[in-house]
């Protein structure tokens, strides 16, 4: 059974659970959908993620 | 063989690269663009036998290739890729002074000049920042009263970049374009992109389908990516009703999410592969120079 991370959302408060996640990963908030980044997974850290720069592509 | 990642955040492309190394039993190492601190006068990354470059950010990947390149470290790709390719005013000049065939665009510092280089040209117009990606800050202009609205914005909000008015003429495409992949000397594949909007970038609801790599779409990108040097490229093509394809623009840091499943190529696994090359044989076998003197062709 892969490890359940459990972290709280830093926007809206939601419970988030995810599995299979590594360091730097994005994923989004199930409840209000913000991009959030994987700072760390020991602990489980979700913060922000940027926000999308000028120079950001390709 | 060690290979460095030099990135930040991790997308899907990135995730499917490290299982790619992972699987070829290649170690490797990420370097995270926002802790890296380059010493000009110590000897680090040598422990790499190549860095490859998957920043989100183009200035963070430039700075650093050019560092790399300078102290003798392999990339891919390599600082001439990303200058070229990050700037769609360089991508231009390199991809007309190789007669590879590319919309009409003129360059004027104005916005006097741009509004009579956009009247010279006709209506409609595309306007792009020289640097940009995703489709950001797109500007299709119809008309001019438009076009005097838009210049003067962008002379007035932007830094200094915006007032290098990149002027596009408006390619009337069948509402798709192709995105199409290289690497080294081949193009291992291509998708259609197909969007109402005029604006067809997958990163804004384009959607992905198997275009063909005809002997002529493969000779087309295969000149183009030399053009700008070489490496592990995407190239946009338009399909014009009168001249055919045309390259639009190139990207020097892939995103290929959307197009495995439809052309069915490991892509990022040709990407590995083309890495482990580069670092055995360089830059110029593995892009399948023959020499290189026509590196510099």
């Amino acid at each position: 059974m892969p490890e359940v991370l459990v972290a709280e959302c830093p926007e809206c408060g939601a419970e988030i659970e995810v599995t299979d996640v590594i360091e730097g990963e994005i994923i989004e908030c199930p409840d209000c959908g913000v991009e959030l980044e994987v700072r760390s997974l020991n602990p489980f850290v979700l913060e922000l993620a940027p926000q999308e720069e000028e120079d950001w592509g390709e | 063989m060690k290979v460095g990642v030099l990135c930040s955040r991790i997308r899907v492309e990135e995730k499917l690269l490290f299982q790619k190394m992972e699987e070829r039993g290649i170690s490797f190492e990420r370097i995270d663009d926002r802790k890296v601190i380059f010493d000009f006068h110590s000897d680090g990354w040598t422990q790499y036998d190549v860095v490859l470059e998957r920043c989100i950010n183009h200035s963070r990947a430039l700075y650093s290739l050019r560092i790399l390149d300078d102290r003798g470290i392999p990339t891919v790709n390599t600082f001439e890729v990303a200058d070229t390719c990050g700037n769609k005013l360089l991508t231009t000049s390199a991809l007309v002074r190789a007669g590879v065939p590319t919309p009409k665009t003129f360059i004027a510092y104005t916005p006097e000049s741009a509004l009579e280089a956009i009247e010279r040209m006709g209506y409609p117009v595309v306007l792009k920042p020289a640097v940009g990606s995703w489709g950001r800050l797109l500007s299709k202009i119809n008309d001019r009263d438009a076009a005097e609205a838009v210049l003067e914005h962008k002379k007035i909000l932007g830094t200094y970049h915006h007032s290098i008015f990149y002027i596009q003429e408006y390619i009337h495409k069948p509402q798709r374009d192709i995105r199409a992949f290289v690497v080294g000397d081949e193009t291992i594949g291509a998708i259609y992109r197909t969007s109402p909007h005029w604006i067809t970038n997958t990163a804004r609801g384009g959607k992905a389908s198997n275009c063909p790599v005809t002997p002529e779409l493969n000779d087309l990108c295969v000149r183009a990516a030399r053009a700008v040097g070489g490496g592990v490229i995407a190239i946009d093509v338009l399909e014009d009703p009168d001249r055919g394809f045309l390259v639009n623009e190139v990207n020097y840091t892939m995103e290929f999410r959307n197009s495995i499943e439809p052309t069915g190529v490991d892509i990022p696994g040709r990407i590995i592969d083309f890495v482990v090359r580069v670092a055995k044989e360089g830059w110029a076998a593995a892009n399948g120079w023959k020499d290189t003197a026509e590196m510099t062709a």
